[in-house]
């Protein structure tokens, strides 16, 4: 292994444990958020159990991206110094400003969420709620707006020693790649959080338990998980699609396995890349799908790898062509997931229908691997390039930091992070089985 | 314009060593002056509304200072590569330890997350000393201002040495005792009775430790950084920050024990915030010092980024801190006060 896989390695291992964690965070920040306005608007101090609960695996949850996110800033200096030496005017803007404008705000008022609720009153309590939502989704928005100036460098000039000067705040900040992909990435949190919801809402209906919160659970997170699913596919998935289509052609043509450029290209829904021979080995495939898909029009060229020079190729192939496969494959299944569901939901079956609610309840991880897969193909699709058309990959790391100390602290991570993993599972899976405050007896005895 | 954000970064990194400080302290003080679960769950009752939003001023001290001097973050973060890795490693079981100490009830639960809260708390504190005393001593910067450092080597500050030596240490040291004086006081400050007897009993004796250690960090910055005494001497207004943090040490040693613990943790605030912008005044216009070749040192000026960025982040930098001096005070008048058993919902 030389330094630079190490250090990629580092910061693939570190990233992808981190985001298990925030996309829960935002995606059940704006359900809490909706259960909160629910009990206001309602009166029924039902919802503001049902919110208390969940804040309570929110704050775990929030924790765990604190800890495992600090790690992710200071990785952009300590094993990529050369980009952070060039890039850092640009990108240090958006970090400093999630910390500045979302961090601070966080941090603020979800200990006011979590444990001002008698002092403070409903009203400023849902406005807590509110801003530990909004902070969340501005935090998604800054991050989101580094990478896609990763993704699709706009509002800079190079400068003569190379060095990448801002010259627009507003360029970085309204980048048009960065619309589609903070909506996609936001609704996605939203899906996982749905499903976390529906999920253990279907738990407790089929162990007979807190069934009261369970209907609500699974109601909430259908109906959320119904409408974030689709919104996934179009527009969002298919906005950001286009972005690659446009900006990006030969990371579309190696995400679609399509080595020869082709009038009317099929879509692949099966099917191994074949690096040696440059073909698609076992295809399945729908004639002309992918030229509709991304023209708009049946018969359209789509360019394929032959179009581009092999140095341009994304520098992992089937990585990126099966992430971006089990992404899609996941995306439908959660749709037709949640379609059944809410079938069930407005025929009025679905708390009855044990299958149903097995099938939620084994949803659980699904909507985080789809999630991760989506990372996946963002990333390695952006290769070999760490700025795209700007400076590629190997150019950015610490010169300085050897494959041998790199290969220490990957090593100190994983097993830092193994430990907080068993730790979450544990807590969350206690707190899941304490459930919700029982319902107080009180308004049964005044009726 | 550099200046200014010199100035900027600086106090940033100052309010996060006074706030992250005390209660980066009081996990110091915690095996110390509490002793029953209770005393414990006060103890960390009375950071753990706060915790979180202080250690937030290190990811934006750290977030303007990659934008304001991309060269120095770039620098500075791989060359301090093992340290950093393992402050990230404490911050990390520290977090852990204060958030889920109080989720089970056990005999074998607490006391675990106890002493990790107070070993990663210690730790920080030595290893954000040592860090500040190997920007003071300068490090072996190279022609593209880049540098790696082990841990340690012989330990002599020469040419070859490590992140640890002899005028690090010094320094890691003084910084311990300065934040276990400030988590004294501020522990002091939020509790009653056998505890802020404890909390005072502590931070009197650490004081005498901690002036001995002034003197001594003093003598040995000024003879290993000879850019401090030109800086001075070219600019005595400087003179006021050493001031500032004479007064705000004598000043804890007549108010600890008094009933004005507020004044005594104020003048522990002004002591920090003395002392290090006393070490920013005397290292100005360095940020990061060569102990070789000088003429690869970094300055606010080679370190800097264009200046468009400097000019456009003062458009949203000074709104967005306003803000968050609201949220801070709000948070902060919020928790007023002595905290209570019945309190500790953390």
């Amino acid at each position: 292994m030389d330094a630079l896989t190490v250090h990629r390695l580092h910061f693939a291992f570190t990233i992808t444990f981190h985001y298990l964690f925030p996309q829960l965070t935002m995606g059940l920040a704006l359900l809490i958020l909706i259960l909160k306005t629910m009990a206001l608007r309602t009166g029924n101090q039902h919802y503001n159990r049902a919110a208390r609960f969940w804040a309570k695996i929110f704050a775990i949850n929030f924790a765990m991206g604190v800890v495992t996110g600090i790690p992710m800033e200071f990785q952009f200096g300590t094993n990529w110094s050369r980009f952070s030496k060039a890039a850092g005017g640009v990108i240090g803007q958006t970090l400093a400003m999630e910390g500045v404008f979302s961090f601070f705000l966080e941090s603020s008022f979800l200990g006011v969420l979590l444990y001002g609720e008698k002092r403070l009153g409903p009203k400023a309590h849902w406005w807590a709620a509110f801003l530990v939502f909004a902070g969340s989704w501005l935090s998604g928005f800054f991050i989101i707006a580094a990478d896609a100036w990763m993704q699709h460098p706009t509002g800079y000039q190079l400068g003569v020693n190379g060095e990448i000067l801002l010259t627009s705040l507003s360029g970085l900040l309204l980048n048009s790649w960065l619309f589609w992909q903070y909506l996609h990435n936001m609704i996605g949190a939203v899906v996982t959080g749905s499903f976390v919801m529906a999920s253990v809402g279907a738990f407790y209906l089929l162990t007979k338990r807190n069934e009261d919160y369970g209907r609500t659970f699974v109601r909430l997170g259908v109906i959320a998980g119904t409408v974030s699913t689709l919104l996934m596919a179009f527009p969002t998935g298919d906005g950001q699609g286009k972005n690659i289509a446009f900006h990006q052609p030969p990371t579309l043509a190696a995400m679609e396995g399509l080595f020869e450029t082709e009038q009317g290209a099929p879509l692949a829904l099966i099917g191994q890349p074949d690096l040696e021979n440059h073909r698609l080995d076992n295809p399945l495939t729908l004639p002309d799908a992918l030229s509709f898909l991304t023209y708009q029009r049946w018969g359209a060229e789509v360019k394929g790898l032959d179009a581009f020079p092999p140095d341009r190729w994304p520098d992992n192939i089937p990585l990126l062509y099966y992430s971006y496969h089990i992404m899609v494959g996941l995306g439908t299944m959660l749709i037709g997931v949640m379609a059944l569901a809410s079938l069930g939901l407005w025929r009025g079956t679905l708390y009855r229908s044990t299958a149903r609610l097995w099938l939620l309840m084994l949803m659980l991880p699904f909507p985080y691997i789809a999630t991760t897969a989506g990372w996946i193909t963002a990333e390695v699709g952006r290769q070999p390039w760490l700025i795209y058309g700007i400076m590629r990959t190997p150019a950015g790391v610490s010169p300085h930091v050897s494959t041998g100390n790199a290969l220490f602290t990957l090593i100190g991570f994983m097993g830092i992070y193994t430990i907080l993993a068993i730790l979450f599972l544990f807590l969350v899976y206690r707190a899941i089985g304490e459930g919700p405050e029982p319902v107080l007896e009180t308004r049964a005895a005044t009726v | 314009m550099e200046t200014t954000w010199f100035c900027l970064v600086a106090v940033m990194i100052g309010m996060y060593v006074v706030l992250d400080g005390f209660d980066l302290g009081a996990g110091i003080v915690h095996l110390l002056v509490a002793r029953t679960d209770t005393e414990r769950r006060i103890v960390l009752g009375s950071i753990g509304p706060v915790w979180d939003g202080n250690e937030v001023w290190l990811l934006a001290a750290g977030g303007t200072l990659y934008f304001a001097f991309p060269a120095l973050y770039a620098s500075s973060f791989s060359g301090f590569y093992l340290p950093l890795m393992i402050v990230l490693w404490l911050l990390i079981l520290r977090g852990t330890a204060i958030e889920f100490r109080n989720h089970i009830q056990s005999l074998v639960w607490q006391p675990l997350w106890d002493a990790v809260f107070a070993g990663s708390s210690a730790l920080l504190a030595i290893f954000f000393g040592a860090a500040l005393g190997n920007v003071v001593r300068g490090v072996p910067l190279d022609a593209s201002g880049e540098f790696f450092l082990p841990l340690w080597t012989d330990f002599t500050a020469g040419q070859e040495t490590g992140i640890l030596d002899w005028y690090t240490l010094l320094i890691a040291v003084a910084a311990l005792l300065t934040l276990t004086l400030h988590g004294a006081l501020w522990v002091a400050l939020k509790t009653e009775g056998e505890l802020e007897r404890r909390a005072h009993r502590v931070a009197k004796s650490v004081w005498w430790l901690l002036a001995a250690w002034v003197v001594l960090i003093t003598v040995s910055s000024f003879r290993i950084q000879p850019h401090l005494q030109e800086s001075f001497r070219a600019r005595p207004w400087g003179y006021v920050f050493p001031l500032c943090a004479l007064v705000g040490l004598i000043g804890i040693r007549l108010l600890t024990g008094t009933r004005n613990g507020l004044a005594a943790f104020l003048c522990s605030c002004l002591f920090i915030l003395g002392m290090l912008t006393s070490a920013a005044f005397g290292l100005y216009p360095y940020v990061l010092p060569s102990n070789g070749n000088q003429a690869f040192s970094l300055t606010v000026h080679n370190a800097a980024a264009a200046p468009y960025g400097l000019n456009i982040g003062l458009v949203w930098f000074i709104p967005g801190m306003l803000l968050t001096a609201g949220y801070f005070t709000y948070t902060y008048r919020n928790f007023s006060g002595k905290v209570k058993a019945q309190d500790g919902a953390h």
